[in-house]
């Protein structure tokens, strides 16, 4: 019995260890963690947005007519949108004419290994604690677990690691603009098919301008030998993200993909409008977790990332599974719904969220689960956390189709407040045209009470540990379901959101 | 090792103690008894540093130092312990993660390195076999279910890892079974009953004195200690009641 005990806390220790470099940035935290930036040049796209920009952003990148005229057409299409007044948020008109679209770090290395990168690159992946498992494996560490990392420096892949490993088991793992060049089919079949160009006013502006991203897929049968995992991080004053993610997972096929983000300390709001895709085809699988600490704006709520992703996996196939798990501690706006849409029949859909908002922080997101085909089945579990002034909703939809029969949906939605002056909001929404389905909804909303404060510190945790290891308690169901090197660093994203939240 | 004198303490606008003095030596053990709704537990608050619990005048010495300076988690670590008669529910978060995170936040602050996780295996593993509690109840989330007595029971494990050097147990006894009453008695015997530690144990029932033999009694009634006295003082108390033996 206690065999096991022992094993889990062995686990807490070494990660402890792999996670010491971050702990040491965690130590030294001033009022944000990851806020610098850092002197690397910048190529930049001239300012602005318009059809040259697009026809730059291609052009650089070498890209086939296709995907030139693929770009020009959401481009005509997103001129003709008004940008739109969604949800419960209260955002600042953004300047689309005042941004760059584009920039590269300036000598575009083609690297093998992070060993290779640009030691100031390296410098800052290190201030992100990237490094906890992926220097392990670059030392040569034995038994070190694997991390393939397609580091994503501002807009462009800098390095990709493994790739040689992924390959012989033939899974293609590459920048999206490389894979537009090497798997011009595979990318022209898929790419836009999940959230189609006319989508929604920021993923339209995303195909526009996309500037890199990831192209993942698993032939199939395969069961991918790493977890594969790319890091984000703004880096050029002013400069929009648009990356552009797609999975395909082959018939039993399995992948579990990690993405993470932070973003350096700036004054201006950066726009961020990402837009990911994922298919599973019969008996795949694809587990998709985020830990996103994008700079959430100052104590006054200046500054900080404007988050509009636009996240949709496909279910196409019978049996098929895709697993959204999210960490969201950052960004001043967040406005995200990771979905999916459930054609399969027999297939599953999974979305594991904890949203933690801290002084003038928004946050806006939830899931939609689709149910077109037969015995579907999906369970959200959401865990919401206030503090200070911020605002925290969750938005879910849970859609059954009138062919689906027997379809199953488990919504569990928990809100934490933290103090008095912050916000929770559930808004579930259920549509239903079969009969047969089975639609479950709990909602829970409670606050840190004093008698747990007090026992925790009785037990001598500080205020700020007390907090910390509350909500974590209170996120646990969500937490377990990250893969293990992102479970602790989610942790400690935690306890540095909530920092001066207390006392 | 406590020096308490003239304390005052209100909640609120109430005074609930008014000149409350008590003094214990390392190696002793203390039982204070009392009418429900006297002020034990706010006594023991007080003592924990409890926010909300005001003191208003006198003071506490506690090896030396000016307890009433520090912060709760201070006087955890400076060796202050309390048993609470209401423990409370950490959901999400297991015991051995809390408790082990609990003591290596007490070790920090007092420069000692942290246990590293199998060190605080076998230490949890040794006090819980001690107390007679399953491993298994320990990964299970902070009191998330446990029975009434199973809590208190928790709370004694908890001692025995953290290893303070007082203990304030607050009728640590009730909602134990018989047999489980035992079992807790001679855990606190082996975890306290030391030459430089003390245990301030309040109850209302003899039986726990029985297992747990205290070298003073102290009846506290109104926010005061209006009666000292040895062991007999209990049985007294037992047979004659809080009125006619604290009048
Ligand atoms: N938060 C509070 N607000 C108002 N009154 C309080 C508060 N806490 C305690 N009191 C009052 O203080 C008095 C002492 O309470 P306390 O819990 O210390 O009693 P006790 O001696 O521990 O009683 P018992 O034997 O029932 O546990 C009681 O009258 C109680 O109602
Ligand atoms: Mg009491």
């Amino acid at each position: 019995m206690s065999e096991e005990v022992k094993t889990d806390l062995q686990e807490q220790d070494e990660r402890a260890a792999m996670n010491a470099e971050a702990q040491a940035a965690v130590d030294n935290a001033s009022s944000y963690e990851f806020g610098w930036s850092s002197d690397i040049e910048q190529d930049f796209a001239p300012k602005g947005l318009n059809e040259d920009t697009v026809r730059f952003i291609s052009d650089k990148k070498g890209e086939p007519q296709w995907m030139l005229d693929w770009r020009l057409k959401a481009f005509r299409m997103w001129e003709a949108m008004e940008s739109p007044d969604w949800a419960k948020l209260d955002i600042p008109m953004i300047d689309y004419q005042d941004a760059y679209y584009y920039a590269e770090p300036k000598a575009k290395p083609k690297l093998n290994s992070l060993d290779e990168v640009d030691p100031e690159i390296l410098r800052v992946y290190e201030k992100l604690g990237i490094p906890i498992e992926e220097q392990k494996v670059l030392a040569g560490v034995e038994g070190a677990r694997k991390v393939a990392v397609d580091a994503v420096f501002d807009s462009v892949s800098v390095a990709t690691t493994f790739r040689e490993e992924l390959e012989e088991a033939g899974v293609i793992f590459r920048s999206i603009s490389e894979a537009i060049k090497e798997y011009p089919d595979l990318v022209r079949k898929y790419l836009g098919k999940v959230v189609p160009m006319k989508d929604n006013y920021f993923a339209t502006l995303n195909c526009a301008v996309f500037s890199d991203g990831t192209f993942v897929y698993i032939p199939k049968g395969v069961r991918c030998p790493m977890e594969l995992s790319t890091y984000f991080r703004i880096n050029a004053e002013n400069t929009g993200q648009f990356e552009r993610t797609l999975i395909v997972a082959d018939e039993g096929s399995y992948v579990s993909y990690l993405e993470g983000c932070t973003a350096p300390m700036r004054d201006e709001n950066q726009l961020h409008a990402a837009v990911v895709e994922l298919v599973a085809m019969d008996d795949a699988e694809i587990k998709y977790s985020t830990v996103q600490n994008w700079y959430p704006g100052d104590e006054e709520g200046k500054g900080g990332i404007y988050n509009f992703v636009t996240k949709r996996g496909l279910c196409q196939g019978r049996n098929s599974k895709i697993s959204w798990t999210q960490v969201e501690t950052g960004s001043a706006v967040t406005w995200k719904y990771p979905s999916c849409v459930l054609n399969g029949e027999n297939s599953v859909g999974e979305f594991y969220s904890v949203a933690l908002t801290n002084n003038y922080q928004q946050a806006d997101t939830g899931t939609k689960m689709i149910h077109n085909g037969k015995n579907s089945r999906s369970t959200i579990i959401s865990k919401g956390i206030s503090a200070g002034k911020s605002d925290n909703t969750y938005r879910g939809l849970v859609r059954v189709g009138a062919n689906a029969e027997n379809v199953r949906n488990f919504t569990q939605c928990d809100s934490l407040l933290l103090g008095d002056t912050c916000g929770a909001h559930t808004v579930p929404y259920i549509e239903v045209k079969n009969p047969t389905a089975q639609i479950e909804h709990e909602a829970t909303t409670s606050k840190i009470s004093d008698d747990q404060m007090f026992y925790a510190q009785q037990r001598g945790l500080d205020e700020e540990e007390a907090v910390s290891l509350i909500v974590n308690g209170f996120a646990k169901d969500v937490l377990k379901q990250l893969p293990m090197e992102f479970a602790v660093e989610a942790q400690k994203l935690l306890a540095i959101s909530l920092e001066g939240s207390v006392g | 090792m406590l020096k308490i004198e003239n304390l005052h303490a209100q909640v609120g606008d109430t005074e609930i103690l008014k000149g409350l003095s008590l003094e214990l030596n390392a190696g002793e053990i203390h039982a204070i008894m009392g009418p429900n709704g006297a002020g034990k537990s706010t006594l023991s608050y007080a003592l924990g540093g409890r926010p909300g619990y005001e003191i208003t005048s006198g003071g506490v010495n506690f090896d030396g130092e000016d307890l009433l300076e520090l912060d709760p988690h201070e006087r955890a670590a400076a060796g202050i312990f309390l048993g609470f008669q209401y423990p409370v529910e950490i959901p999400g978060v297991s015991n051995l993660q809390f408790l082990r995170e609990s003591l290596n936040s007490q070790r920090k602050s007092r420069g000692e390195e942290p246990l590293s996780g199998a060190e605080f295996i076998k230490l949890a593993k040794e006090k819980a076999g001690l107390l007679k509690m399953d491993m298994d109840m320990l990964k299970r989330a902070v009191n998330v279910g446990f029975s009434g007595g199973e809590k208190k029971r928790n709370e004694m494990v908890q001692m025995g890892i953290i290893d303070p050097k007082l203990a304030i147990l607050d009728e640590t006894d009730s909602g134990l079974d018989i047999d489980a009453l035992r079992v807790v008695g001679s855990g606190i015997n082996a975890i306290m009953r030391k030459p430089d530690k003390a245990v301030l144990l309040i109850t209302h029932y003899q039986r726990l004195l029985d297992e747990v033999k205290p070298d003073y009694v102290h009846v506290l009634a109104d926010g005061r200690i209006v009666k000292t006295g040895g062991p007999e003082l209990a049985l007294q108390l037992e047979q004659e009641g809080y009125e006619a033996v604290a009048a």
